[in-house]
């Protein structure tokens, strides 16, 4: 393959990965705007394990996502006692506080950056992607996918039938950390360097955008948008800011047209269903 | 720390905060009344600065400029009420959110495309000049704006109170259904509003040109962002809470920087957020919300 369809495939791997992160908390009912936070935390502790303790970078990558998915098991006890748009600007805060203060980290090179030894090539990371989307896959499979969906669609309701909602909810908000922190490890990895100011506001709202505009209904949803936002600015190359232009009205069409995103759970099933009448004639 | 500089740190703070105090309430209405994250407030505030620093740049005198500022912002402020809130009343909050967002990368790439991402340098409306008093050194523009904001604050406040339109507003903001049902006309009052906030937007990013003397396509996002943390300090909704909110965001930076350096005041800004939302969500000045609390 061409260096340029890696590249590209490479991007939208971690693109798919860290829009998954974004997916969890927010089938939930849940809009995380501090991804690129916990992106930073784990691609960090995953540069520092590897380069001064000269760990395997398997053991960096999973270090990195612990220590991701721990910070957001930490801050979503206190931080989910609130909800709606005041959790939303609690994890904005949370970032801008998560990225202000590797700016000062001196082990890590604040301001001026941290270069990555260990190399994750193009297989390295679509393998860890795909694991990654393996696993959420099979969790969308299980019991704990229908209770983020009941959360998300009525928490009192949810809650009148016995589930511990604010427990499934926590148990969303650090699992998707947890998937950031792969996300950031993995973006370490491959571009060998780190800078504080990559982990800004904007990349968060861009890893929402992916999930909302794609659908938080269903696993595919977050992979049709990352897969939308990384592709559809490479073939409108033509003029490089006129891409964000179209971009930008694009979103606006698609949320007043399907505010549920692009993949709904209907089409799903539709397309589901499809496919079995066809097996079955 | 001396007692004289300390002193002067916390007039410059204050001054800085005046330019939060606007933002805050223009975030404040829109969470105020439509439950609406506005995200496009940053690139509203961006297109006024924009416009009249075009405007000055074609040749117009200051007053004509600054009016084409001010219409810029109002229009466009309406087209983000035209084309997010509009449709989708009554969705989940993060709908309208992200068409905002949508419009925020909208404005500043179409004003990068039309100007290119360099800093611009913005004429100086006034000589630089200022005011020793006591041993404190105040900058004019700076006190020029702190007024004005102030008045320009006091002014929307009076005509939320005071006004049909306003009563209006306050009406939708308590319930909309309701409004609709006793008389209000929900599709004049909204569109009217978002006309308010634009222009306490625009007027916003025009203060802070002449302040600062420079414009750029993403000369709106710092102060948005401390702009939100002002709303949300001061009590989501609640106009004085986002005027003390932005004297106090604006305190709490100058000082930040004065002991710890500029490194470090994003931390105690957005830390002092953090610290709020989890300990108090809904804000200093919360109980006393021009709306109750409904999300």
């Amino acid at each position: 393959m061409s260096g340029y369809g890696e590249a590209i495939l490479v991007m939208l791997a971690i693109n798919i990965v860290v829009a998954l992160a974004g997916y969890l908390p927010l089938a939930a009912g849940q809009l995380n705007l501090g991804i690129a936070g916990f992106m930073a935390v784990g691609g960090y502790t995953s540069a520092y394990l590897t380069s001064a303790y000269h760990l395997p970078m398997g053991v960096g990558m999973a270090a990195g996502a612990a220590a991701a998915g721990l910070l957001g098991l930490l801050v979503a006890v206190p931080v989910l006692r609130t909800s709606g748009i005041y959790l939303a600007l609690a994890t904005f805060a949370l970032g801008q506080v998560i990225q202000a203060a590797f700016l000062n980290i001196e082990a890590v090179g604040a301001a001026a950056g941290y270069p990555v030894k260990p190399y994750a090539g193009f297989t390295v990371v679509l393998s860890v992607a795909f694991g990654v989307l393996v696993a959420v896959l099979l969790l969308s499979r299980t019991r704990f996918a229908l209770l983020l969906t009941a959360t998300k669609n009525d928490p009192l309701v949810t809650e009148l039938f016995g589930v511990d909602v604010r427990a499934i909810r926590v148990a969303a908000f650090s699992l998707g950390a947890l998937i950031a922190g792969i996300g950031g490890a993995l973006y370490a990895h491959h571009y060998s360097y780190l800078e504080p100011q990559n982990f800004n506001i904007m990349l968060s709202v861009y890893i929402a955008l992916y999930v909302l505009l794609g659908g938080t209904q269903t696993v595919a949803g977050p992979i049709v948008g990352a897969a939308f936002f990384t592709l559809l600015p490479e073939l409108l190359r033509a003029g490089s800011h006129w891409r964000f232009v179209i971009f930008a009205v694009l979103i606006i069409l698609v949320m007043a047209v399907r505010p549920e995103g692009l993949i709904t759970g209907a089409l799903a099933r539709r397309l589901r269903f499809g496919k079995r009448r066809e097996a079955a004639s | 720390m001396s007692g004289a500089v300390f002193a002067q740190q916390l007039v410059n703070g204050i001054m800085l905060g005046g330019i939060y105090m606007l933002i805050a309430v223009a975030f404040t209405l829109a969470i105020g009344v439509l439950n609406f994250l506005n995200f496009s407030i940053p690139g509203i505030f961006m297109v006024g600065a924009i416009a009249t620093w075009r405007a000055l740049e074609n040749g117009w005198p200051w007053v004509g400029a600054i009016a084409a500022g001010l219409l810029a912002a109002g229009v466009a402020s309406y087209l983000v009420e035209r084309f997010t809130y509009r449709w989708m009343r009554g969705l989940d909050h993060e709908i309208p959110l992200v068409s905002s967002l949508g419009f925020l990368i909208l404005f500043e790439n179409l004003v990068l495309i039309g100007y290119g991402s360099d800093q611009q340098t913005f004429p100086a409306l006034m000589p630089d000049f200022n005011i020793r008093v006591a041993g404190l050194v105040i900058g004019t523009g700076q006190l020029i704006s702190l007024v004005l904001a102030l008045v320009l604050v006091i002014a929307a406040s009076g005509l939320l109170e005071r006004t049909r339109i306003g009563r209006g507003i306050r009406a939708v903001a308590e319930n909309a259904d309701t409004a609709t049902i006793l008389g209000v006309e929900i599709h004049r009052v909204v569109p009217a509003l978002f006309i308010l906030i634009g222009l306490l937007s625009g007027v916003s990013g025009i203060l802070f040109a002449m302040n600062y003397l420079q414009v750029s396509a993403f000369m709106g996002h710092e102060i948005g962002l401390k702009g939100i943390a002002a709303m949300v300090i001061g009590g989501m909704g609640n106009i004085w809470g986002a005027i003390l909110g932005g004297l106090l965001i604006g305190l709490i930076e100058v000082l930040s920087i004065a002991f710890f350096g500029a490194n470090r005041a994003d931390i105690c800004v957005y830390g002092a957020l953090l610290l709020l939302l989890v300990v108090r969500p809904e804000g200093l000045l919360g109980g006393s919300a021009i709306v109750r609390e409904k999300l």
